[in-house]
């Protein structure tokens, strides 16, 4: 357990905390957060993949290996952009995932005049 | 090969587009149905490549940089099936949509599903097969919706919450498989696995996170709570589809390409899905004895039915470990995928045929049909046959399958699991004939008086539909099944094949991963990559 971990381990209590939200709320909104709260938190893991302090002192982009010796600052100082370009676009999957989710719970207002999903229950099974 | 994506992709936004210049009339689906039958000409003109595997680099990027398109024997097999039942469900959907608003929106949404199936069917790497999982997705949310009544708002609204959760999970799997590995491609993965002797911790942990979003995908118990309501919630050519293909594509192929061609099956693994398959069966079958609601009965069988080729998959990879013979194990992988094929032309008949009841009686309960047999001569026959193949009866093709599953069990010496089988089987068919005896004997009901024939399209649908239940029988025959499944049994087999050695240490785990330009897939050390092994999350 080194402290390098912990951003990792803060990453997947977030996960937590958000699937919390989504399995016990009641409240529509809350889920909603709730499933916001998972996205960021894998967004913020996968960020993290593409950064990490390295002991040697010689992080790489590693699109760029070929050609990057004589740019000795980026070397120093990039990270791997690939989990950037992901996270990207789960961002945008996210969106338009809440996009829905909040359109539904409008319509669900309309019906029930409530956002609590105990009173609106008459599926079961 | 991209065009079996791109064209619904591009159809799923031209047909809105198009249905607004030229009104909502009977042409809102002319679009549709050109692109989904170009797609089946497309995916027939893919079948008979026997175990060659094509790939295609997008854009004419090479390795590290490009994404790849990948269709071996496994994914053109499930291509087919998606092509097919895509193309009948939207013959019926002609007809049968005429009772909802804005149909040309509902065909954009249906080609995006589409779009969304092929596209994780054919995807190269992991990212793609999350990317199209979420647009399959997405589409699928906002079809079950469609009615805008309270019931299928909220069934969608409890399907997107667990849908969306699953996909989480996905992608916290993805995160871990890249931090391992560096790489994204799959097959690339999977020569890295290799490579450090089969999957490490952080690997398993990776996996047990796919396993929980696929498994949440395809609906398997226990991540099987959201089926039951969003598959009835939806328009009926849109339950056969989600019924039929859709926990198939996002769920078991993601699944069987993960754990077999990615990870290379182990025994855990093997044994995992066998639970999780018997779990499923036994659950599935017996909630389904007391549904009084017509397509919630159907879902529930979905789950059970599902169930079998899990089971089947499962079993081979605990037979491979064991040491069972070569035959006894492409048989169970042979029962699996046959009986995936098979749910899949009976599955989207049932839906089809309960669309069709429900249109012509305006009600589902079981409780209020009744003798529409006599009333409804084709709808009735096509049902009758599909009840009859999804119970196993002899010669339609629910029978093979069961009958090549339960066989290959008894051959590989789980004779529990086989008694199981067979009991559920009976348990299926004890259902069917209840449903049989409700919708179609007896008097007619109230609800059953008014009761027509439906339209022509719909009839059309159905019919080809029961016809194929009586043709893929024909798959028993060496010459058929050596075209169309033995190459994808090939591909899961291949997968079993690998019999990994105990785990690495962590810190030991290869890093040949580095994805550079220079040097053609020569591995070059990672720099940035301290020995950390990856934190394992809390138990949830």
């Amino acid at each position: 357990m080194t402290l390098a971990m912990l951003p990792y381990l803060l990453a997947f209590l977030l996960l937590v905390v958000g699937l919390y939200a989504v399995v016990a709320k009641r409240n529509v909104i809350k889920i909603i957060v709730g499933l916001a709260i998972l996205d960021y938190a894998v967004n913020l893991l996968l960020v993290l993949v593409g950064y990490r302090p390295s002991p040697s002192g010689s992080p790489m982009a590693p699109i760029l290996t070929g050609g990057v010796a004589h740019e000795p600052a980026l070397v120093a100082g990039a990270v791997d952009p690939l989990p950037q370009a992901l996270v990207l676009t789960s961002i945008v999957i996210g969106l338009s995932v809440t996009a829905l989710v909040v359109g539904l719970a409008i319509r669900l207002y309309e019906k029930y005049g409530t956002f609590d999903t105990e009173r609106m229950r008459n599926l079961r099974g | 090969m991209p065009l079996v994506v791109a064209l619904p992709l591009a159809g799923g936004f031209l047909a809105p587009a198009l249905g607004r210049v030229t009104g909502s009339g009977r042409w809102a689906a002319a679009l549709p149905l050109a692109v989904a039958a170009a797609v089946l000409v497309l995916v027939l003109a893919m079948q008979g490549r026997g175990d060659e595997a094509a790939v295609l680099w997008m854009g004419g990027w090479k390795f590290p940089v490009g994404i790849s398109l990948y269709a071996d024997g496994l994914t053109r097999l499930v291509l087919l099936v998606i092509a097919v039942i895509g193309l009948l469900a939207l013959v019926f959907s002609m007809d049968y949509m005429r009772q909802y608003t804005s149909p040309s929106l509902y065909y954009g949404l249906f080609l995006l599903m589409l779009a969304g199936m092929n596209g994780v069917v054919i995807s190269g790497d992991l990212f793609n097969i999350f990317v199209f999982v979420e647009i399959a997705g997405l589409a699928s949310y906002a079809l079950v919706a469609f009615g805008t009544e309270a019931d299928e708002l909220e069934a969608s609204l409890k399907y997107l919450a667990l849908g969306a959760v699953a996909s989480t999970f996905i992608l916290v799997g993805i995160a871990i498989v890249y931090n391992v590995t560096g790489q994204l491609n799959w097959a690339k993965i999977a020569q890295a696995v290799q490579g450090a002797g089969g999957p490490s911790l952080p690997l398993a942990v990776a996996l047990a996170f796919f396993l929980m979003g696929f498994g949440l995908k395809a609906a398997m118990v226990p991540f099987h709570a959201w089926l039951p309501d969003a598959h009835p919630a939806a328009p009926a050519p849109i339950s056969a589809m989600l019924s039929g293909v859709l926990i198939k594509a996002c769920g078991v192929y993601a699944v069987a390409r993960i754990v077999f061609s990615v990870f290379g099956a182990t025994e855990t693994f093997g044994w995992v899905l066998a639970v999780m398959g018997v779990a499923s069966m036994a659950l599935g079958s017996l909630l389904m004895l007391v549904q009084a609601d017509f397509k919630r009965l159907l879902a529930y069988s979905s789950i059970g039915q599902m169930g079998y080729v899990v089971l089947a998959l499962g079993a081979a990879a605990v037979m491979q470990a064991r040491g069972v013979s070569e035959a006894v194990v492409a048989l169970a992988v042979f029962g699996g995928l046959f009986h995936l094929v098979n749910h899949a032309i009976f599955k989207s008949l049932l839906f089809l045929c309960s669309g069709s009841v429900e249109y012509a009686t305006g009600t589902r309960q079981l409780k209020e049909l009744g003798g529409l047999g006599a009333r409804m001569p084709v709808t009735g026959a096509c049902l009758r046959v599909a009840a009859l193949s999804i119970s196993g009866v002899p010669p339609l093709n629910g029978f093979w399958s069961k009958l090549v599953i339960i066989l290959a069990l008894v051959l590989g010496g789980f004779y529990t699991l086989a008694a199981i089988a067979a009991a559920v089987s009976v348990v299926t068919l004890v259902s069917f004939a209840r449903v049989q005896r409700y919708v179609l004997g007896g008097a007619a009901t109230a609800a059953a008086e008014r009761a027509r024939e439906v339209p022509a399209g719909m009839g059309l649908a159905t019919v080809a539909l029961a016809t194929l239940c009586v043709a893929s029988s024909l798959v028993m025959l060496p010459s058929v099944r050596g075209v169309l499944v033995d190459p994808a049994v090939r591909v899961v087999q291949a997968g079993l094949g690998r019999r990994a050695p105990q785990a690495a240490p962590v810190a030991d785990v290869a890093r040949p991963a580095c994805p550079a330009v220079s040097g053609a897939g020569a591995p070059e050390p990672r720099l940035d990559k301290p020995a950390v092994p990856h934190p394992v999350p809390p138990a949830e």
